[in-house]
């Protein structure tokens, strides 16, 4: 029975690659990104092998303690990381626990993360070259640190999935994820700032971790390679303990997961509220512009990029601020109306096949793009407003004011334009209605870059006229260059969106049937 | 009996005949049928989905499409809508061209498709709101249509709920509301009954009935026989992507049963042993 959940993980996976040739690629690409980091580490695990054991000791526990919380901590998040083995799937046949516990935590040993993590615990003998027992030790605790790590990331997920099971959770974690993924890099520099300071913390806090689940299977053949049999014991039997302890709550609530099917609560609710239909005009282009601003408050998949907006400029302030440059505000409202103007050239994608309600009722094209432009503007255009004109407050010095405005309006309105003629053109995979915002579906990254960055790129050639002269006006600091960039700004970046708008309209009005089957390929 | 007395009604319809691929494509008559395709077909890759078909749909009637799973019911329904282009053929709703004057056709049909998602996030009442207003209605007719809607169709507790919320039924339930939102002549529904409870069934089916005793046509597709035979006056069975019979249900089912008829048509009953190891005893 478990080689049999194992050939079916391998199965599925081979018939993913001959659906889309894409995902071979992909994952032909992953593989060698992994192999390349593999081979770092191992160089980087020989190399602190030849230096003192205490040192090699304290890298391997943090980094094993920091694997085992990726693993518990991820999939949490972005839901659906890896279901291929679904417990789900498996209800209707009656498989004995044991063996579909033994299926499942091997299965998730195949595939890129799982092996890395598998040869990567093996590959802590290296760091062991110079005590052969140490060596032995590592090959041994190997096994059982990666099954801790999939064992984990399984508990994690069957108890959340309960959680999860009500809609509200499951939306709600898939927006507030982002925000850690956002905001790794100033993390990682106030981490590593704050290690700087104080030399002793990092061994100290390995030592804590020892101890702890998290550290003591890493650390058990340090302990060997420093004489420490009985230390080395004690830490292999609570790693050891830890994995067995995992396993059986993982049993617990798979059980009750099986036999439990995930329950909606929903409240009933009656009618009445018609939210943004009752303030937009009852015509085509205003519903679809009620309908396109409540996704973007009530669909996670525009949710996440929501959220991301006021922490754009943190992640910022970390990159520059250190230097003591703080002329990088003055680039916040163009950068956000770059983004966000950006955000709409999906739509037709993110609608996905229910999109052939507009095709049905045969909506006019430029009702469809005008209404999707305004829903976006309806926050965009207030929000860039804001980025623009709030760090002058900081500076203090206003003379720049008419180049930052006229930028960041000339690409807010540009950029809408484009998006209207973008995704009335290209369509790629991207989540699903109500699936998380992480999730990239196979195949799509290569299409879905090509299409961003030449959509970028097109973006930056048309804004480049009020980009020159604001620039000008940053460089020479005349005022005639500053009010010229506002008005180019806005007189060619309205232009350019009357233009998108028309041009993209024709082309759905041509088009429309032929979109609905290309986005109804992804489902 | 009233059903049969509605069938009556509609039957005084314009003459209906289905043919198999060959007749050459012509304009229909002034008289136009409510839905009439020539020499329709689609290829997918090397599979032709629908061979070119003909078939006339009077207007006024109540037609059924019947056909085994993957037949081509779909993807005739889909291109009869606009929503998926054909390689070949035409196809008019009330003479008026569907590829070739597509808002003109579109505001004409109210159609249900299969396998389509919907707007879910937002409420029933939302969406069916949004149905109206993109077929440029104005505000007040829908929203007194809209709670009409709901009220007939047992959603009007939920009206408020999203409907990524709403169970299967309720879901078709909602799609069918959109889709009659604009009081459309022609009514193309995709397989309208799958996960509807009975009750639900029913007063949809008095709802098409009185519609279609009010002049509207529908054609819904179905594999659900029994229901064909008892709801539809007009019955078109298609199969690989061909028409094998079209009429009324009486000349379709020729005194058999639409059942057996479509059987002995279709093909493809087992008589082969069975499973004999199934058998409990």
């Amino acid at each position: 029975m478990v080689a049999h959940l194992l050939r079916l993980k391998l199965t599925l996976l081979r018939n993913g690659f001959k659906r889309s040739p894409w995902q071979l690629v992909g994952v032909i690409l992953g593989a060698l990104y992994a192999v390349g980091v593999l081979g770092m580490l191992l160089v980087g695990l020989v190399f602190l092998g030849s230096g003192e054991p205490d040192m090699a000791r304290t890298a391997i526990i943090l980094a094993g303690a920091a694997v085992f919380l990726g693993w518990a901590l991820i999939p949490m998040v972005a839901t659906g990381v890896d279901m291929t083995l679904d417990p789900a799937r498996f209800v209707p046949f009656a498989i004995p626990m044991p063996q579909l516990l033994a299926g499942l935590a091997l299965g998730g040993l195949i595939g890129i993360p799982g092996a890395v993590t598998l040869l990567a615990s093996l590959g802590q003998a290296a760091a062991w070259w110079q005590h052969p027992a140490a060596m032995i030790a590592a090959v041994v605790c190997a096994p059982v640190a990666a099954l801790t790590a999939v064992v984990l990331s399984r508990l994690t997920t069957s108890a959340s999935t309960t959680l999860a099971s009500s809609r509200r959770f499951k939306d709600l974690s898939g927006v507030i994820g982002i925000i850690p993924l956002m905001l790794l890099g100033p993390i990682i520099i106030g981490i590593t700032e704050g290690l700087e300071s104080s030399q002793d913390f990092l061994p100290a806090l390995a030592e804590t971790l020892a101890w702890t689940p998290l550290g003591s299977i890493w650390a058990a053949p340090g302990d060997i390679a420093v004489g420490q049999w009985g230390t080395a014991a004690a830490r292999f039997g609570i790693g050891a303990a830890f994995l067995a302890l995992i396993a059986w709550l993982w049993k617990l609530s798979l059980a009750r997961a099986l036999v439990t099917p995930p329950y909606n609560a929903v409240t009933r609710r009656g009618a009445g509220r018609l939210g943004w239909f009752s303030r937009f005009p009852a015509t085509p282009t205003g519903a679809v512009a009620a309908r396109a601003l409540t996704y973007w408050f009530k669909d996670p998949r525009y949710g996440a990029s929501l959220i991301s907006i006021p922490l754009i400029p943190v992640v910022m302030a970390f990159a520059f601020a250190p230097a003591g440059d703080f002329g990088f505000m003055l680039w916040l409202g163009p950068i956000m109306a770059f983004l966000l103007s950006f955000a709409i050239s999906a739509d037709i994608s993110y609608d996905n096949t229910a999109f052939a309600l507009h095709v049905t009722s045969g909506v006019s094209g430029r009702a469809d793009r005008a209404g999707r432009v305004i829903a976006c503007a309806a926050f965009a255009l207030p929000v860039t407003l804001v980025f623009a004109v709030a760090p002058f407050f900081f500076l203090g010095s206003w003379q720049l004011l008419p180049a930052t405005l006229g930028l960041s309006l000339g690409v807010l309105l540009s950029g809408l334009g484009l998006s209207s003629v973008v995704s009335a053109r290209y369509t790629y995979n991207v989540p699903l209605p109500g699936e998380s915002p992480f999730k990239t579906p196979p195949g799509s990254a290569a299409r879905m870059m090509i299409v961003q960055m030449l959509g970028m790129l097109v973006l930056v050639l048309i804004a480049l006229p009020e980009a020159a002269l604001a620039l000008a006006a940053m460089v020479t600091g005349a005022p005639l260059f500053s009010w010229l960039a506002l008005a180019v700004g806005l007189v060619l970046g309205t232009a350019l969106l009357v233009i998108g708008v028309r041009a993209g309209g024709a082309w759905y009005d041509r088009r429309a049937p032929e979109l609905l089957q290309a986005v109804a390929i992804n489902r | 009996m009233p059903d049969a007395a509605r069938r009556g009604d509609a039957r005084t319809a314009v003459g209906l005949t289905g043919t198999i691929g060959g007749a050459g494509p012509h304009r229909p008559q002034p008289a136009a049928p409510a839905l009439a395709l020539r020499g329709l077909a689609k290829r997918f890759g090397g599979k032709i989905a629908v061979n070119g078909i003909n078939l006339d749909v009077p207007a006024g009637s109540f037609y059924g499409l019947v056909g085994p799973n993957g037949a081509g019911k779909t993807t005739t329904l889909s291109m009869a809508t606009g929503m998926l282009r054909p390689d070949y053929g035409q196809v008019w709703v009330h003479g008026t061209d569907v590829w070739a004057q597509p808002l003109a056709a579109k505001q004409l049909m109210g159609v249900l498709p299969d396998g389509v998602r919907l707007f879910d996030r937002l409420t029933g009442e939302q969406l069916v709101t949004y149905a109206g207003l993109l077929r440029g209605m104005d505000r007040a007719t829908v929203a007194s249509r809209v709670a009409d809607l709901l009220r007939a169709l047992d959603l009007a507790g939920d009206a408020g709920t999203l409907v990524v919320d709403y169970s299967a039924g309720m879901t078709k339930k909602i799609a069918l509301a959109s889709a009659l939102i604009h009081a459309p002549r022609l009514l193309v529904l995709d397989e309208p009954f799958e996960a509807v409870d009975p009750v639900s069934a029913a007063n949809i089916r008095d709802i098409l009935h009185d519609y279609v005793a009010s002049g509207g046509t529908v054609i819904v597709s179905s594999h659900v026989m029994d229901l064909v035979q008892r709801m539809c006056d007009h019955v078109a069975v298609i199969a690989q992507g061909n028409v094998l019979a079209a009429g009324t249900v009486d000349e379709v089912r020729d005194g058999a049963s639409l059942e057996d008829r479509f059987v002995q048509l279709v093909g493809g009953r087992g008589r082969s042993e069975g499973l004999s190891w199934l058998r409990t005893s």
